[in-house]
């Protein structure tokens, strides 16, 4: 990542040497489970200054997120803290008891969780789950709370409020819900709200509203944030410092722009060069002109009857048309819904669509079944989001990869296994996990194995349906090398979904932005992307995180 | 609403209906024919005439088919046919023998619910031996069988300690040892997934969010969990009273309590198929109208479930 | 995948399995060797008594006593283990096959098909358990084998709906639309993919019902529909002593004791074998 940061406008700039609200020195946290000890968290020490909004940067796996449940006294019963302090305007917390840790959280220290569709209590009301942090903390009056819940229900912009109160979590949508949590945290004014990857869930149009919202009410309250996040980009755009951990241990610390700009740490270098951003320069050859059409959608649609109205139908996908050159990448991208992965799945012949064509080397996919279904999955492999879930528990690597060509018989044993071993060596993974479960393996090398399955049948054209989104950056930018490289060697043609817009940039020569089943605008990446036509797309790229530096920079 | 309740409706009626065939195709559609056993045994000395006469009367003659449709026809106006050893009405029978078994019922369920609630309780806030204790007691208490539960419970209480009287008992204390021995079964599945759901809804983030509010654990549980855990707990109490009926027939027989037991009893000795055939009828019928209750009341307590199938309409 | 295992530090070098699951399996191992070599473990006759000798309190000859017949309680509770296991293994058996066959069925075809067979459990699940196998036993008479179908029968419901059940939950697994995607028939997947990952919680379910069928069929031996006397039976064991119960209550306790040690151990086993699934 690569942000020029020196104009960005830095928020929240007095808040220099004052006494620290929380400080967090040496602490060690180990977990134990089936017998076995882990440290967690090893000598983490960190300060926060009150109003100021610290990052704790790091991907899983680094304990940042063990660290943010110290702080609040909330580790989880096979948890424990080994050693270190956690001092709150100067008092050491981290040996208090459970009841006067009670006394603290909601008051002094809040929380604003990572996943707000779980977050809320499903039986009982907004207004309830706001009301029980006054009453917790001793609150009786019944008007006053009232009174109290609906101001701060207006505050976080849930209007009408009276109505917002009486309604249930599941009538809510993700952002709005991550809206009634903020009230929650801000109700009792505290001194520091824990905000841990408050956005991760959320389309990334609704994270930086929500983002915006916690600023402003922090501003306004003079509230710290220990802001927990992957997401170097949400830290670069909202904290004034940032702690890299990784693996339990501070990388680097230091105010945001210094830890972007010079980073001092090998680790934290990896990560800036390997976080995908809008100032990255790509690295794609021109596309050749005389390069054929390998998929053409034309006027692609997937209804669905809408459960309980007679005769109405959903449009997942809804009049899709793009052609995509052979050898080439063209991306899907879109928030939630808005019918990206519909589309992939229709391309990969496991929807049949309502209407439209879909044309692989000029076979109309649309039309298959049966065995000439099952022949054309020769051509057209699709690769899933979770490789936890896309490989069966109970194979080892090798079938999992083998069991494609022996679909397709006939091929000798010998020859099945010399492809398979050439397959997982092409994908970067040793020999030894040929004989191994997939759980034996990371997030990472598990997607391998995936892409190689995908691959070892030499289809024309691979769907990537979210492929790198659940994995760590560092490890996303390795399988995205991986991608580039096998298409360069294997002419492949890839469709490649994705919500992450700085990643399509990198990674594809073509992009359709879609929204509501729709496609709002279509073309040449460099195009898309500089000059949008479309205001939804323009809206979609100034939401992407770290884009803070970037805008300003061509705004000058 | 009232388009779910109309499909619920007839998927129950649905079902018992089945109940019925499977009974019938069990019970009478094959040979094994209760007249013939009853009748056949020499010490009445009828001649082969009588016996055809008699099973003309009792319809035995006919076709299966046209007798099913007979059975059905009669039970749908109330006729539960006649027991061939007694020589009364079904229904007669039922009305003699069931309130004192629906009461047994009735209590028993009463005192596992308790017992579960209070299982569950002590798994959660109880000190570290309790939880544990409370947390291997359901699967001792499932693995106990109600019959030796009840002899043991008399051979303690009355035999050695001579609290509960067994010669010329009150009509309550008749009741305490049966009711108890009932109980336990009963109580160990709903504690289990009353224990389970608890244990998962405190692993759910919201109870996170709640702590992170200064909550303490005994809030969260009365105020988060308990509500939480009880849909799940409440639909196997629906499924659990064919347990609670099986273990009140065994029950009767242990205490020599008059009742749905004995009767059943006598109508598996004598082969009395239209007794057998009536109680299966009538404790599915039972079992119907409780899982269509309780999924009734299943949104009431999950806002979720209230706006399910009414949709937009 | 959170793999920072710094600082590793095993807190136990070797790694046993609990010891209630040790126990359970020794308890069923005790079970399984009473059942096939009975002689080894009761020197004594089950059948015949010794006259003169009824109703002795526990000795060292006898350590669980004589019953009204003066045979030895011991060796009748050991051989009683036959029956019994037998039994839960026939009735086991006759659910697992016949409840996962219409599960499966079910589950991979779907449609009208599955809609009749959920109907067909539906209904069995809703005539009280007791009352449905004793209606079977009407059907075939009493005796031990027909007592053992009875219940199996019973259970028939609760395999068909677990099989069910998992057999959807496979099918929607991504690794299974994973296997179609790489070209797999629908056979080859069914037995490659979603068999294997269906297996493991009713297997599960078959160690809980073994269990539950040693207990039914006490309960139908105490009520005297099962094996006919003098066959060592738990149940009847229990329903023999009873009448004794005032003089001598160990010839009840003794086999009640011995079930519940079995199906507390079957279920402890069956627990371990469905954690093992995720």
């Amino acid at each position: 990542m690569n942000v020029d940061l020196a104009s960005r406008l830095a928020p929240a700039t007095t808040v220099a040497a004052s006494a620290p609200l929380l400080a967090v020195e040496d602490l060690a946290i180990r977990y134990v489970s089936g017998g076995t000890a882990r440290r967690v968290v090893d000598g983490v020490s960190f300060s926060v200054a009150p109003g100021e909004v610290l990052a704790l940067l790091g991907e899983s796996g680094s304990g940042k997120t063990t660290t943010a449940q110290a702080v609040l006294g909330l580790l989880p019963p096979n948890g424990a803290i080994e050693r270190g302090a956690i001092r709150l305007d100067g008092t050491d917390i981290a040996g208090w008891p459970e009841r006067k840790l009670a006394a603290l959280r909601g008051a002094r220290i809040s929380l604003i969780p990572q996943d707000p569709t779980t977050s809320l209590n499903p039986v009982r009301t907004i207004g309830a789950q706001i009301a029980e942090i006054l009453e917790i903390h001793g609150e009786r009056d019944r008007t006053r709370i009232r009174a109290r819940v609906l101001e701060l229900l207006t505050r976080v912009g849930l209007e009408p409020a009276e109505m917002r109160a009486r309604q249930y979590p599941h009538q809510l949508s993700g952002g709005m819900r991550q809206r009634v949590l903020i009230a929650i945290a801000v109700a009792l004014r505290p001194g520091l709200i824990v905000a841990d990857e408050p956005t991760s869930a959320l389309d990334v149009t609704v994270q930086r509203r929500i983002l915006d919202l916690l600023d402003e009410l922090r501003r306004e309250d003079g509230t710290a944030v220990l802001l927990v996040t992957h997401d170097l980009g949400v830290a670069a755009d909202r904290a004034d410092r940032v702690v890299v951990l990784r693996q339990g241990q501070v990388q680097e610390a230091g105010p945001v722009r210094q830890v972007l700009a010079a980073p001092r740490s090998e680790y934290a270098r990896q990560l800036l060069a390997d976080a995908p951003s809008l100032a990255t320069p790509r690295a794609r050859p021109p596309v050749p002109a005389t390069a054929g059409i390998m998929l053409k959608v034309d006027g692609l649609l997937q209804a669905y009857p809408v459960a309980g109205e007679r005769g109405r139908m959903f449009h997942a996908a809804d009049d899709v048309s793009f052609e995509v050159r052979a050898g080439t990448t063209h991306a899907l991208v879109g928030e939630s819904g808005s019918g990206k992965t519909t589309t992939a799945r229709c391309i990969a012949g496991f929807l049949r669509p309502t209407a439209g064509r879909v044309e692989v080397g000029g076979t109309d996919v649309a039309q298959l079944s049966g065995e000439a279904l099952r022949q054309f999955r020769r051509k057209v492999q699709l690769v899933f989001q979770n490789p936890f879930a896309s490989l069966d528990p109970r194979q080892t690597v090798g079938a999992i990869v083998e069991e494609p060509l022996w679909n397709f018989a006939p091929v000798a044993k010998a020859e099945r296994e010399r492809l398979v071993r050439g397959m997982i060596e092409r994908v970067g993974l040793p020999d030894a996990v040929l004989t191994r479960p997939p759980a034996a393996l990371s997030g990472g090398q598990r997607q391998r194995v995936a892409i190689a399955r995908a691959l070892v049948l030499r289809p024309r054209v691979v769907v990537l349906d979210e492929a790198v989104s659940a994995l760590d950056v560092t490890v996303q930018a390795r399988i995205l090398e991986l991608l580039a490289e096998l298409q360069r060697e294997l002419g492949l043609t890839y469709v490649f979904v994705s919500h992450d817009l700085a990643v399509v940039r990198l990674i594809a020569d073509t992009v359709s932005v879609m929204r509501s089943g729709r496609v709002v605008e279509s073309g040449p990446v460099e195009q898309v992307f500089h000059s949008p036509a479309d205001e939804y797309t323009r809206d979609l790229i100034a939401a992407i995180p770290g884009g803070a530096g970037e805008t300003r920079k061509t705004a000058q | 609403m009232s388009r779910h309740l109309a499909q619920r409706l007839g998927q129950a009626l649905l079902v018992l209906l089945a109940a019925f065939t499977v009974a019938f195709v069990l019970l009478q559609a094959l040979p094994g024919d209760a007249v013939l056993i009853k009748f056949l045994g020499s010490e009445m000395g009828l001649t082969a005439e009588q016996i055809a006469e008699l099973r003309i009367a009792y319809g035995a003659d006919a076709p299966v088919w046209q007798q099913y449709l007979h059975t059905l026809g009669n039970f749908l106006s109330g006729d539960f046919g006649t027991s061939i050893r007694a020589g009364v009405p079904v229904a007669s029978l039922l009305a003699e023998n069931l309130p004192a078994t629906l009461l047994l019922a009735a209590l028993a369920f009463g005192t596992a619910s308790l017992l579960a609630v209070a299982l569950a309780v002590l798994s959660q806030l109880g000190f570290a031996w309790a939880r544990a204790f409370a947390r291997s007691m359901p699967s001792f208490f499932v693995a106990v069988p109600v019959f030796w539960l009840g002899i043991m419970l008399i051979q303690v209480f009355s035999f050695q300690l001579g609290l509960v009287s067994v010669i010329a008992p009150e009509p309550w204390e008749e009741l305490i040892l049966p009711v108890l021995t009932l109980a336990v079964p009963i109580s160990a599945p709903l504690a289990q997934v009353l224990i389970r759901n608890m244990d998962q809804v405190f692993g759910e983030p919201f109870v996170a969010v709640a702590r992170a509010k200064g909550a303490t654990h005994a809030w969260v549980l009365w105020r988060h969990v308990a509500r939480n855990a009880l849909p799940p707990t409440l639909t196997m109490a629906g499924v659990l009273f064919g347990e609670l009926l099986g273990g009140a027939v065994v029950t009767e027989t242990v205490f020599g309590l008059a009742g749905l037991g004995g009767m059943t009893q006598q109508a598996v000795a004598n082969q009395d198929v239209a007794v057998l055939q009536a109680i299966v009828v009538l404790s599915a019928a039972a079992f119907v109208t409780i899982s269509l209750a309780v999924d009734l009341l299943l949104p009431l307590f999950d806002p979720r479930l209230a706006n399910r199938p009414a949709g937009a309409a | 995948m959170s793999g920072a295992t710094l600082g590793l530090a095993p807190l136990r070098a070797l790694r046993l399995p609990p010891l209630g699951l040790m126990l359970a399996w020794a308890v069923v191992a005790v079970l399984l060797a009473w059942a096939f070599v009975p002689g080894f473990f009761a020197w004594q006759d089950p059948l015949a008594g010794i006259a003169g000798r009824q109703l002795e309190p526990p000795s060292f000859e006898h350590p669980l006593g004589t019953d009204g017949l003066g045979r030895d309680m011991l060796a009748r509770v050991i051989h009683g283990a036959r029956e019994s296991l037998l039994g839960a293994f026939l009735a086991v058996s006759v659910g697992l096959v016949f409840g996962t066959a219409l599960g499966l069925l079910a589950g991979a075809r779907g449609g009208v098909t599955d809609a009749a067979v959920m109907r067909l459990v539906d209904t069995l699940l809703a005539i009280p358990s007791l009352l449905l196998s004793l209606s079977v036993i009407i059907l075939l008479g009493f005796g031990s084998i027909n007592a053992a179908i009875a219940v199996g029968f019973v259970s028939v419901a609760h395999f068909a709906r677990l099989s069910r059940t998992e057999v959807l939950r496979v099918r929607r697994a991504e690794y299974v639309e994973a296997a179609f995607g790489s070209g797999g028939r629908f056979l080859a997947v069914l037995w490659r993919h979603v068999l294997p990952n269906a297996m493991t919680s009713v297997l599960a379910l078959a160690a809980l019902q073994f269990g539950s069928a040693i207990l039914a069929l006490a309960t139908l031996g105490f009520l005297g529909y099962g094996a006919p006397p003098p066959t060592p039976e738990w149940g009847l064991l229990i329903a023999e002593g009873r009448d004794f119960l005032a003089t001598a209550w160990w010839l009840t306790a003794a086999p009640g004791l011995v079930v519940v040690l079995a199906v507390l151990s079957t279920e402890r086993i069956s627990r371990s074998l469905g954690a093992r699934r995720t």
